[in-house]
């Protein structure tokens, strides 16, 4: 299975170099993998609905990490939206694109990543490799969306989704890490048949939905997603109507057998997805841009899907994966016309078009079956697994189950009302409008409408393929009564309560569509500012000021204030970790050998009294001062090489003082700042000094045995034909260090020389620098 | 089992306070000081950490057993060396900035400190959905992934 998912890369990779030739045929060579692949599946489907197909690819093993991929009934469904699907909107799109069109060379090779992509995330049985999967497919959402950049409508669309969408899969991924610690495997096979329990997991589900509801667009989130037809129609219909946004339902279908029951689980689904369900419903009532309309009917179609996955009960996790299959049917092929509509008439605004059925009668049958299985009409897909979800909470009769079940025939009749609206948005004869102009699409764009529609209709009438699927994914869940047990997806149950709904719901819908003016003008009247959109423009508005400020507050510009900065980080951080952790070695002496004693007072005094001097000349002696005194230490300590290097190099250090000194002035010239900018760095730097100190100590005493690496030097130090050990090291056993040593000393001589060099050339010219950092003329042009 | 005597601990605090003090001042040559200072610190402290006083680590003169540790001496030997370089250039550069601007003190960022004034973000990433819509194409619809239209060919119907 990793091999399909990574030919479909590899694939994409070359695919540009089709386009270059012919960019109708790149599409039709994009169309074979995914098309390939579906045909991989079926004929996999025995064993997918027996006991599913595995296939593993090490990765790296050290860490447990490994490609794990399954086929099992609800991934064939997945498959079937994502690699059926996609042969097709890109057979589709062949014909789509114009010839020369700038954009199709990308959107080939992107679309065909992504299905790639897609079907890593609904072939994975492994948390960390869905995860993976599940971020590429919002970045070739972001690229497809987004297109060349040149329009403000596709950046914007294209930055709300990423940003919703990955800030749920961050969220994600800390819930995956949680679960998979909770339950000592990422394999979801696994952590289903034996879920953990504990606080921990508790925090992991809310994490994991809050990826499943963002993916997904369900309220509050949903806004990106009617954002998102910015992108060219085929994407929509593939992206943001087939696959990608079922991405997050798929995720709760695969975790709900083992949640379900859990409240932290199924409440906020229920919920939000009952929410989304009507708000998506409304809203698509008043869409006069077909693409918009239908956007939000997927919105409304999501949170359908998601209350009958979230909510664990049999006949509800049949009637989700009928649904699933059938919204996939169904929404592609309307999405599908919309884009034939808006080619042969250049609208899409219900306003404008007019009397296009006598036009495209084919068309018309072919968006009246897609319709009607969206609307739940009988004979097709939509309608077997809208007679399961009511049958679901309708069959044991609880007052929750009840409310369930209404909620849910609220939304059904805005489904029915904007199928019917969609119909006559696109292709009724409006009275005052003129009948809108149209060319006949050609065969390339019909025939992919055509297939997918009728097999919402075949598949409608063979109810018993679609039952054999259900009812595998639904044995997930153990049968509560008799009704559970024998429940089938059939066309005809008898004359029951859910036949009653659904009647309800066409008959409601149909009315709702006759009286639509009037629900206009509520629509209006209800009108408010509070949304979600204004929600998320708050959002990221407030975290741009947010970042300011902070920028603000820490980027000031001052270098002692940033050193300051680091050093209170180094405070905290290590310091933090020094006072929780380290021990104090529990021999102290006072002193290894008198000597020392004198050596550290001449430091102690000469370092202190250097704070408080003004002169230059002073303070550079005092310097000195302390090195010799180092120095002298490094000599009771036993390290005479160290000793000479400190008394030449501090020296040399001197003469090179002496030299710049000789043109500075002799005192500092920076004023004596206030008490209250030298107290804090005082203390600052007191605290600082002193945690290094115990820092040493600490770390000393943590150290109980010699290094081995110094007895092996002073063992091999012979062969390297020396006897001063120190010298081994570093002309032969770590040469490399110095000659990297000796590199830095060439670099910087070269710095010194070259600094020297332009002052005394500006002095020999008598130029005068009146520009460059710190003038009076620099920091009048940059404050103005 | 080795320890940091008291009394080095107490050097060894002082060096460091003296240091981050003179890191923190504004003039170019108290910061070089610090820096010195610092890198002193740090010697000591490699030295101190590495081993007990002992003996001096060369073959003849003592036995392998009674060796301080050579490694941290080794350490220190690049270090000091390369806090020297460090110091000739800083001191060169205090010394260029002396001579360009009058003074060797560190200036405050104006760039840095302008962007600290600001209150909001000069570009937006929701800022734009607040603007006017321009009045470009639709680039959802067909025409959009259609064939560049030729701007000649349109230029006679407007």
């Amino acid at each position: 299975m990793l091999g399909l998912v990574v030919a479909h890369l590899v694939m994409a990779a070359v695919l540009p170099a089709v386009s270059a030739r012919n960019r109708r045929a790149a599409f039709g060579v994009a169309a074979v993998l995914p098309a390939v692949t579906l045909a991989w599946a079926l004929g996999n489907a025995g064993q997918a609905l027996g006991p599913g197909l595995d296939s593993t690819t090490s990765w790296a093993p050290e860490l447990g990490l490994a490609f794990d991929f399954r086929l099992d009934a609800l991934g064939l469904v997945m498959v079937v939206l994502v690699s059926g699907l996609g042969a097709l909107i890109l057979a589709y799109s062949a014909w789509y694109f114009g010839r020369r069109s700038r954009d199709a060379t990308r959107t080939a090779a992107l679309l065909l990543f992504f299905a790639g992509v897609m079907l890593g995330l609904v072939l994975a049985d492994d948390l960390l490799t869905l995860y993976v999967f599940w971020e590429l497919t919002s970045i070739a959402s972001f690229l497809l969306v987004g297109q060349s950049g040149e329009h403000r409508a596709n950046r914007r669309a294209a930055l709300q989704a990423l940003l919703v969408t990955v800030f749920g899969g961050l969220a994600m991924l800390l819930g995956i890490v949680l679960l998979g610690t909770a339950a000592g495997t990422y394999r979801i096979s696994e952590i289903v048949t034996d879920p953990p329990t504990g606080s921990a997991v508790t925090a992991a589900l809310v994490l994991i939905l809050l990826g499943a509801l963002t993916k997904s667009a369900q309220l509050p989130f949903h806004p990106w997603l009617p954002a998102a037809m910015a992108a060219p129609t085929p994407v929509s219909a593939y992206l943001h109507a087939a696959s990608m946004v079922k991405a997050g339902v798929f995720l709760v279908a695969r975790l709900s057998p083992a949640f379900a029951e859990r409240a932290v689980w199924w409440v906020p689904i229920v919920a939000l997805g009952l929410g989304t369900m009507l708000v998506g419903g409304w809203r698509a009532l008043h869409e006069t841009d077909l693409k918009r309309l239908l956007a939000f009917g997927t919105v409304s179609q999501l949170g359908f899907l998601m209350v009958l996955f979230g909510t664990g009960g049999r006949i509800a996790a049949m009637a989700g994966l009928a649904l699933l299959l059938g919204h996939g049917l169904f929404k592609a092929p309307l999405f599908l016309v919309v884009g034939i509509v808006d080619k042969v008439t250049g609208t899409r605004d219900v306003g404008k078009l007019s009397g296009l059925g006598r036009r495209l009668p084919s068309l018309v049958v072919a968006s009246v079956l897609a319709a009607a299985s969206m609307a739940g009409l009988p004979l097709l897909l939509g309608f077997l697994g809208k007679e399961a979800a009511f049958e679901a909470f309708l069959h044991d009769g609880g007052v929750r189950n009840w409310l369930v079940a209404l909620t849910l025939l609220a939304g059904s009749t805005f489904t029915v009302a904007y199928s019917a609206r969609f119909l006559w948005g696109a292709f009724a004869t409006k009275p005052g409008l003129p009948a809108t102009e149209a060319d006949q699409p050609s065969r390339g764009l019909t025939v992919p409408v055509w297939i997918t529609a009728l097999s919402g209709l075949v598949l409608g009438t063979l109810a018993p393929i679609v039952d054999g699927l259900a009812r595998r994914y639904g044995a997930a869940y153990p049968a509560q009564d008799a009704v559970e047990r024998d429940y089938h997806l059939a066309l005809w149950h008898g004359l029951n309560l859910p036949m009653l709904f659904s009647a309800a719901a066409v008959g409601l819908g149909v009315l709702a569509h006759l009286r639509r003016d009037a629900l206009t003008a509520l629509h209006r009247r209800l009108s408010h500012p509070v949304s979600a959109q204004r929600g998320y423009e708050l959002v990221v508005a407030g975290l741009e000021r947010f970042a300011v400020r902070v920028t603000g507050r820490l980027q000031v510009g001052s270098l002692p204030a940033y050193l300051g900065f680091i050093l209170l980080t180094v405070l905290a951080l290590p310091g933090g970790a020094l006072l929780a952790g380290g021990s104090w070695p529990a021999d102290q002496a006072a002193f290894h050998t008198a000597i020392q004693l004198p050596l550290g007072l001449i430091v102690v005094i000469a370092a202190l009294a250097l704070v408080r001097v003004h002169r230059r000349f002073t303070a550079v002696l005092l310097v000195g001062a302390i090195g010799y005194g180092i120095g002298g230490l490094f000599i009771v300590d036993g390290a005479p090489d160290l000793a000479l290097a400190q008394f030449l190099v501090e020296t040399l250090t001197l003469v090179a003082f002496v030299f710049v000194l000789r043109r500075l002035p002799a005192h500092f010239t920076e004023k004596r700042p206030p008490r209250r900018v030298i107290v804090p760095k005082a203390v600052l730097a007191t605290t600082a000094g002193i945690l290094f100190a115990v820092l040493g100590v600490v770390a000393s005493g943590a150290r109980t045995a010699p290094a081995t690496a110094s007895e092996e030097f002073a063992r091999l130090a012979p062969e390297a034909g020396a006897t001063n050990v120190v010298n081994a090291i570093l002309v032969d056993f770590r040469a490399l260090d110095t000659l990297g040593e000796i590199t830095v000393l060439l670099i910087a001589v070269a710095g010194t020389v070259s600094l020297v060099l332009a002052t005394r050339h500006d002095r020999r010219r008598g130029t005068q620098v009146t520009s460059g950092s710190g003038t009076p003329e620099h920091e009048e042009e940059l404050l103005g | 089992m080795n320890a940091v005597n008291l009394s080095m601990t107490v050097v060894l605090a002082v060096l460091y306070s003296v240091g981050f003090y003179l890191l923190l001042q504004r003039s170019l040559m108290r910061v070089l000081l610090g820096i010195v200072v610092l890198g002193h610190g740090t010697n000591l402290l490699l030295q101190l950490i590495g081993s007990p006083p002992g003996r001096v680590p060369i073959l003849g003169i003592a036995l392998p057993s009674e060796f301080t540790d050579p490694l941290p001496q080794a350490l220190a030997l690049t270090a000091i060396v390369i806090t020297f370089a460090l110091t000739t250039y800083l001191l060169a550069l205090g010394y260029r900035s002396w001579v360009l601007v009058g003074h060797d003190e560190v200036q405050d960022d104006l760039e840095d400190r302008r962007i600290a004034q600001r209150e909001r973000p000069e570009a937006s990433m929701g800022e734009e959905t607040t603007g006017e819509d321009d009045a470009e194409d639709d680039p959802g619809s067909a025409a959009a992934s259609g064939d560049p239209v030729d701007p000649a060919d349109v230029g006679g119907e407007r």
